[in-house]
């Protein structure tokens, strides 16, 4: 039974260990990577995390969508607003995202490097 | 109408920012801005004056009840942040239109302008919201106009600059996010006072625990809070004066107030303050962000850099009265938020004068600035001196609150820190001082004088402020002490 339970809590989380992944991957990618667009993948990884976390508790088995339907009064429903607000988060993590490369067009226009290491040591930040 | 001031504040810039996309002319877009900001301004200090005399607001957005609908809700707290944003806002606006042509290829100008009234009403969203994922969302309005505008500064490091706060700004703002979500999925909802009240037999468990600890990692960032710190300096040093002035006296206080409502209103004093290392953790911070980020100051070149990096420190005094967490500790953060926006303010902009006269803000490159732009200069030691701390000035008034506040704990060893680090501001306050008066300025430089008019009268109402705040207390210590009573009542 231990095993069993220990299963279920493996299996049960999975959206949270995936939630978990997805951060840690894009952190990872954000500290490690010198080149400029990996960096803003990473950070779109990073964010992702988020629209799974606020997605997963959103759902509930058998739900239906919530509408009042008169004749079936007390159907169970999912709540939307989870939904919703990452309908919101998504459109930010866009925007960011085009801000983002669009910084990296004009640092490649200007320092004719997308390389973090060679943008930073090519000027004095004095 | 006046019903409707809490709406009116936040969407009226919106919806001028949308316009000014369109104008893009920029005389245009600058009247548009500045009446926008002048009627933020007094909406905000009509409903500070309401919130102080019948209590909280609360306004209902579109009509949805809390805590369903969206809900805006004005405590003293958020008045005083409402009316100092939008302020600051206006002041920097009649200050920045000489220093934006100066600065801004003329193209460009309009969506300065367009992104400027996008920042104001992020920042004014923020603070006016009492909704956990709204106030995501302006943080995002706020933080991707401020990057925008910092991009904008004439020098290409002003781009990596920018990209590098795109990317902590949204680690940031994520965390936040992250953290909010926990709390969400345990309380099922997202209005603050709601949740407030849904979290308290709840706090002890794992999800609220990392919720809380993402939301102070990530509002930390926000605030660049030692050792997240990273991004500040050169953010500041690059971009356009006139974005530093707004950017130093605005974006970092109203993370802070985030951090309050979070720490105090949301998880509760006897919580958040009292069971958890989060005072502790705070304190040590701030303490090592006071000496670095003076100690770092002493050391630079370029003026705009040394007091971005005086900022890292004096956001340390700011959160240390925050982890000090007793009443006059709290009074001094509070009041320090206002008074080193009014001396940061002032600071940057006198600074973007000497940036619009002279072509650089290169410390080599001013000597002998007192004698040639003695108004400027002077403005320079006021409010350097009011930084220091000089009886007489807001900076005074801050540390002696924090002072109460460590003698409170019978922390001596602190009050002699707080000495201590006033020494370390001389230290690289004095090095302006020294360079501008003592030296001579080199044979055959051209003559100079005073910026224009616009911008030294902005930046002198900012210096006298320092100075007028520092004698006559009774507006900023008496909101503090209303703000403090009502923090540390309602945890408690």
């Amino acid at each position: 039974m231990e095993g069993l339970n220990e299963l279920a809590f493996v299996i049960g989380g999975i959206n949270h260990w995936i939630t978990i992944f997805l951060i840690m991957a894009g952190l990872y990618i954000i500290v490690s990577r010198s080149n400029m667009i990996k960096k803003l993948v990473g950070l779109s990884i990073f964010q992702t995390s988020v629209y799974l976390l606020y997605v997963s508790p959103g759902k509930i088995l058998g739900g239906t969508a919530p509408i009042i339907i008169e004749d079936a009064p007390g159907q169970l429903y999912s709540n939307p607003l989870p939904h919703v607000l990452i309908l919101t988060a998504i459109v930010v993590g866009v925007a960011t995202l085009a801000l983002g490369l669009a910084l990296v067009v004009r640092i490649n226009e200007a320092y004719g490097s997308i390389e973090e290491d060679d943008v930073y040591t090519s000027v004095d930040w004095d | 109408m006046l019903d409707q001031l809490p709406a009116i504040v936040v969407a009226v810039p919106l919806i001028a920012a949308a316009v000014c996309a369109i104008v893009r002319q920029q005389t245009a877009c600058w009247l548009i801005a500045l009446v926008v900001c002048g009627v933020s301004t007094l909406g905000s200090i009509a409903m500070l004056a309401q919130v102080q005399d019948y209590g909280p607001i609360s306004y209902q957005m579109g009509g949805w009840a809390p805590p369903v609908g969206i809900e805006y809700r004005i405590d003293i707290l958020s008045g005083y942040l409402l009316v100092l944003v939008s302020l600051i806002a206006t002041a920097v606006l009649v200050y920045g239109r000489v220093s934006v042509q100066a600065e801004i290829k003329q193209s460009l100008r309009g969506w300065y302008y367009t992104m400027y009234l996008l920042c104001m009403c992020g920042l004014m969203g923020i603070v006016i919201t009492g909704d956990a994922f709204n106030a995501f969302v302006f943080m995002e309005i706020s933080s991707l106009s401020m990057y925008t505008l910092i991009a904008l500064g004439k020098d290409r490091r002003a781009l990596a600059a920018a990209y590098q706060y795109l990317i902590m700004g949204t680690i940031g703002a994520t965390m936040y996010v992250i953290g909010v979500g926990l709390l969400f999925t345990i309380t099922g909802t997202l209005n603050l006072v709601d949740m407030a009240e849904r979290l308290r037999p709840l706090l002890d468990t794992p999800a609220a625990i990392a919720g809380m600890a993402f939301i102070l990692v990530g509002l930390s960032l926000k605030i660049a809070l030692f050792p997240l710190h990273l991004w500040l300096p050169s953010a500041y040093a690059y971009a356009p004066s006139a974005v530093t002035a707004f950017l130093a006296a605005t974006a970092t206080k109203v993370a802070i107030y985030l951090l309050m409502r979070f720490l105090y209103s949301v998880f509760g004093f006897g919580f958040a303050i009292e069971q958890t290392p989060i005072p502790e953790v705070i304190l040590i911070l701030s303490l090592i962000a006071i000496f670095a980020g003076s100690f770092s100051a002493i050391f630079q070149e370029n003026v705009k850099r040394m007091l971005a990096y005086s900022s890292v420190a004096q956001i340390g005094y700011i959160t240390l009265g925050i982890a000090l967490a007793d009443a006059p500790g709290l009074v001094g953060s509070l009041v320090h938020i206002a008074n080193h926006a009014m001396m940061k303010g002032a600071l940057f902009m006198l600074i973007g004068g000497i940036a619009l006269q002279i072509g650089t803000v290169r410390l080599s490159d001013m000597a002998g600035l007192g004698k040639a732009m003695p108004l400027t200069m002077f403005g320079i030691v006021l409010a350097g001196f009011s930084m220091l701390g000089v009886p007489g000035t807001v900076g005074f008034v801050s540390k002696w609150y924090l002072s109460v506040g460590a003698l409170e704990n019978g922390w001596w060893w602190m009050v002699a820190l707080l000495m201590v680090s006033s020494l370390l501001v001389l230290a690289y306050i004095g090095r302006v001082i020294e360079v501008a008066f003592f030296r001579e300025r080199p044979a055959g430089a051209p003559a100079l004088k005073d910026p224009p008019k616009s911008m030294l009268i902005t930046s002198w109402v900012f210096v006298l402020a320092c100075i007028y705040l520092g004698i006559d207390t009774s507006f900023t210590v008496g909101v503090a002490e209303q703000i403090v009573s009502v923090l540390l009542g309602a945890g408690q």
